[in-house]
């Protein structure tokens, strides 16, 4: 179908509409600048999967300088909240009111076992593990905290350390191993494929709504024409989106950015180019706004929590669930980005995704032109 | 010269359902064509086709002189516009129009002076700075007429334009388009309203996505010369009349209008015995013949007649006073009041109805009385229940038939009732008794046990209004219970409502629908939100005979009302 050839006044027109809307209506602003602000807030401070003032029970059976200080250890990190008891059937019991997330048991002869160069002091670390991610962050913490005291006590005594091998860690990319500082970029792909999801699927479904676009398709204006007036108007939009949450992620949540900022301008365009395709696609199944949104937020929100390697670690997932993965172009967005914020401009990184997101995005939006052509049928 | 439009065997199906079958027809330049049906009939499939929105499946349509497959060659010379206006509300008049000019391409010169022109037209140049969307329905209308005639199209598609506008404004459009006609462009004009059918050049009769009949309507009408007449009704007993009438066989359509009843004869039938049907000193006298009697009188050879439902029982206790009683009634939104002291009485087992356009408040009048919405202001009783006091008590009381049928569709008919019944509070003997009494006066027994979204329209309104009447309301609510149903199908409704009025239900009416409005006993013209007149149709009408029109017809009267009304308002706002 190729229509009346494409003029730049009809197309100057669609646009002019479009972004007279946008600011006639307070909803798309409402979905590109302030949902982000919404979404990451509540997420971003939300989840976080560091523990921190965690209530830790010490059981003292031992009463000694030495458990005292180890207590003061545990009191000084800012991972733990101590708390004392006397009897282990205390500490069970405050365990399973939920007051505390799990406890270390010193026994009476503690002080004595520290001070022995050849017998290790047992320490029992028993902690809640329902959670079973935060149960193995805690007991780590718990096992770092009594290193950490033992092999300072030792020094002071002048006694040999007991490991005749020490390991040194070092936290590449994210030295302070803060969480949030590899989540936030995740969440900012995680918004932007929302909005621009949701941005097209509901401006066409309510155009549809309204009888518009039967108008729109009467006259001499191609389809494509309609649907690029549709992208670049909802991309200046999507952008401005984009600027809020990378405002947010560097300002609020102090997440450090080492990549350039021409790549990452250029790899979330491309990002929101596939994300608004993916709306105009859905609004070639939904005809209204009720129905549009819930596509949106099935097609982008699940898949880009759930399966781009924002929460869960991709590599650790059985392989056919890794299969699926590859096809939420979320996925390839969230590996750009933290890449961008916390490693800096790798192209070996940057290059296989860009590439698999320029395809979707060619891909999406000729088949979001190629339906809609059809649709009134 | 060849014709703008021709189909030749013109079909076309969605899915398994034909929505077009074998339509052969022409539209000629410079004429209005009036593409005429019900809803459902095809109408809106018929101009997406010549809009080129959709292909056809089967034969040949060419529009000016493309094939259905070359359509972006024409596209520019169409002017469409879509039902509900096609306008973008949160643009202004004048953003409306520049939009669609540079859709078209159209530059500086021409588009400045095509503006102007088409403004000065339609009456909006004053509205230039205003949003579409807070237009009334009759200036959405023209804006919407301006947008399709900015390209100066050869053909100009208009689908259901005046649906639910006020008759000024309908009128108005008419004056507009005709004077398009006048300069040789083609003009279909798709309408469920049978009266507009009459105003056209030819018109192309639709029937479930068949064609009809088509021609011009003075010979279509023609056809029924002499037999058609008008019969003085006496004050009671006029359903009744009506029914028996129908059921004669030399009479092929017999109806209320207004205090009279309209008798459409059979070919070579015989005026019946009217000391008979109506009593002594009745008299016949001849009438002009409506494009809706010819209507009927095919559909009549079509189908088999439709048998006259049973008499119902009187199914409600009588009440004292006034069955419907509205004072002062209003409402306001925000700063807009939708409804202005509206004030009216409606005696038990009368028929009153609440005609107006589309927001003039009929509905919101309307949700008041049926405890639905409370009123800013005023009060309402209703079966002699104060709806500010006791709601619940007067739902009780109410039946409630919505314009869509709020039916669940993937329920089947016996379940819908069961479900209904149970929302009204049916229980046990009388339950059972209930849906029985239903099911057997409404002709259900055939399909109790299909799903209701699958039934034809007729079946499912008459479920939709079996369940309004389970509980033995005293007063039914029905809200445009048959605009864009086919004459048949009203006609059915309407003796069923007549019986039911006869039994001492109160029937309390909604409707846009002028034809709708001739069977009411009373009625109220909503107009604004004010009730600027109300009484018998017939008393209505009778204010604005004149010499020149001699027999006004019910769509005379509203503008002639609403014409006073906006004088008296001028005047109001002088003094």
């Amino acid at each position: 179908m190729t229509s009346a050839r494409t003029s730049f006044r009809r197309f100057g027109g669609l646009l002019h509409k479009e972004f007279v809307q946008i600011v006639r209506d307070p909803s798309s602003i409402a979905i590109a600048l302030v949902m982000p602000v919404v979404l990451l807030l509540l997420i971003g401070f939300g989840i976080s999967l560091d523990a921190r003032n965690v209530r830790f029970g010490i059981v003292d059976e031992n009463r000694s300088v030495e458990s005292a200080g180890l207590f003061q250890a545990f009191a000084n990190t800012p991972y733990f909240r101590p708390f004392s008891f006397l009897t282990s059937r205390a500490a069970e019991a405050a365990l399973m009111r939920g007051d505390i997330a799990g406890f270390v048991v010193l026994r009476s002869d503690f002080s004595r076992r520290v001070a022995d160069p050849i017998r290790a002091a047992d320490i029992a670390i028993v902690v809640n593990g329902v959670d079973a991610n935060n149960a193995r962050i805690v007991t780590g913490y718990a096992q770092g905290v009594v290193a950490t005291w033992l092999l300072g006590h030792r020094r002071d005594r002048a006694q040999p350390a007991l490991s005749p091998v020490t390991i040194e860690n070092r936290y590449w990319f994210n030295p302070e191993i803060r969480s949030t500082n590899f989540i936030v970029p995740g969440l900012i792909a995680m918004v932007m494929t929302m909005i621009g999801a949701l941005l097209t699927a509901l401006v066409v479904a309510r155009e549809w709504e309204r009888g518009t676009m039967e108008a729109m398709l009467a006259s001499p204006a191609s389809m494509t024409e309609i649907l690029l007036g549709k992208l670049v108007a909802y991309f200046v939009l999507g952008l401005g989106g984009l600027g809020v949450s990378v405002f947010l992620g560097l300002v609020v949540f102090e997440v450090p950015f080492r990549g350039s900022a021409e790549v990452l301008l250029a790899v979330s365009s491309v990002f929101l180019i596939v994300s608004l395709a993916m709306g105009l696609l859905i609004s070639t199944v939904a005809r209204s706004q009720f129905v549009a949104a819930q596509l949106a937020f099935l097609v982008t929100f699940m898949p880009a929590l759930i399966l781009s390697g924002l929460m869960f670690d991709i590599e650790s997932m059985p392989r056919w669930v890794q299969a699926v993965t590859t096809v939420f172009p979320a996925r390839y967005f969230v590996s750009s980005l933290q890449t961008l914020f916390l490693a800096g401009t790798v192209w070996p990184v940057l290059l296989p995704n860009l590439a698999m997101l320029v395809g979707f995005a060619i891909l999406f939006l000729a088949l979001a032109i190629a339906r809609t052509r059809r649709s009134l049928e | 010269m060849p014709a703008t439009v021709t189909l030749a065997g013109l079909g076309k199906t969605f899915g398994p359902t034909a929505a077009l079958t074998d339509v052969t027809a022409t539209v000629e330049a410079g004429q209005i064509t009036g593409l005429v049906g019900p809803d459902g009939a095809g109408k809106t499939t018929l101009l997406r086709l010549i809009a080129g929105l959709l292909m056809p499946d089967a034969g040949t349509l060419q529009v000016l002189g493309h094939e259905a497959t070359d359509r972006d060659a024409v596209r520019g010379d169409i002017g469409y516009m879509p039902q509900r206006f096609g306008l973008y509300e949160d643009l202004t008049v004048q953003e409306n129009l520049e939009l669609q000019a540079d859709l078209h391409d159209l530059d500086g010169a021409a588009r400045g002076e095509r503006f102007a022109t088409l403004l000065q037209f339609t009456g909006l140049a004053p509205f230039t700075g205003r949003l579409a969307g807070q237009l009334s329905g009759g200036m959405k209308q023209k804006l919407g007429l301006a947008c399709a005639l900015l390209p100066r199209p050869k053909l100009l598609l208009l689908d259901e334009p005046s649906a639910g506008v006020d008759p000024a404004s309908r009128r108005e459009l008419w004056r507009i388009v005709r004077t398009m006609a006048g300069t040789g462009i083609a003009i279909v004009w798709s309408t469920a309203y049978l009266d507009e059918a009459e105003r056209c050049d030819s018109f192309l009769l639709l029937d479930r996505g068949h064609l009809l009949a088509s021609g011009s309507p003075s010979d279509f009408t023609r056809r029924l010369e002499g037999r058609t007449f008008l019969v003085e009704l006496p004050e009671r007993q006029r359903h009744r009349i009506q029914r028996t009438a129908a059921a004669l066989p030399s009479v092929a359509d017999a109806t209320i209008q207004g205090r009279s009843l309209r008798l459409v004869l059979k070919e070579g039938g015989v005026l019946p015995d009217l000391d008979d049907l109506v009593g002594s000193d009745a008299t016949a006298r001849p009438t002009r013949p409506r494009f809706e009697d010819a209507f009927v009188s095919l559909l009549q050879a079509d189908r088999p007649p439709v048998a006259a439902p049973p008499p119902q029982e009187a199914i409600t206790r009588s009440t004292d006073g006034m069955a419907i009683e509205a004072r002062d009634l209003t409402r306001d939104f925000g700063r807009f009041r939708a409804v202005d002291r509206v004030s009216f009485t409606v005696r038990p087992g009368e028929i009153f109805g609440l005609l107006g356009p589309n927001g003039a408040g009929k509905s919101t009048t309307f949700r008041m009385l049926c405890g639905l919405l409370v009123p800013s202001a005023g009060s309402a009783h209703v079966a002699g229940v104060d709806l500010g006091r006791a709601r619940a008590t007067a739902r009780e009381r109410i039946g409630y038939m919505s314009q869509k049928f709020s039916l669940y569709g993937n329920l089947s008919v016996r379940d819908n009732l069961d479900f209904f019944s149970g929302v009204y509070g049916l229980a046990g003997r009388r339950r059972s008794s209930r849906i029985a009494w239903t099911m057997e006066s409404f002709d259900l027994g055939a399909v109790a046990n299909l799903e209701a979204g699958t039934l034809p329209l007729g079946f499912k309104q008459r479920l939709a209004l079996g369940c309004a009447l389970l509980h033995e309301p005293q007063v039914l609510f029905l809200d445009e219970p048959t605009s864009g149903v086919d004459p048949l199908m009203r006609r059915e409704f309407w003796s069923r409502i007549g019986g039911l009025a006869e039994g001492g239900v109160t029937v309390l009416v909604t409707s846009h629908f002028m034809e709708e409005a001739e069977y009411c006993d009373r009625l109220g013209i909503v107009y604004a939100g004010k009730m600027i007149a109300s009484g018998s149709p017939d008393a209505l009408k009778q204010r604005f005979v004149t010499a020149e029109l001699p027999e006004p017809t019910l769509e005379d009267a509203f503008v002639g009302l609403i014409r006073e009304h906006d004088a008296g308002q001028r005047g109001v706002a002088a003094a």
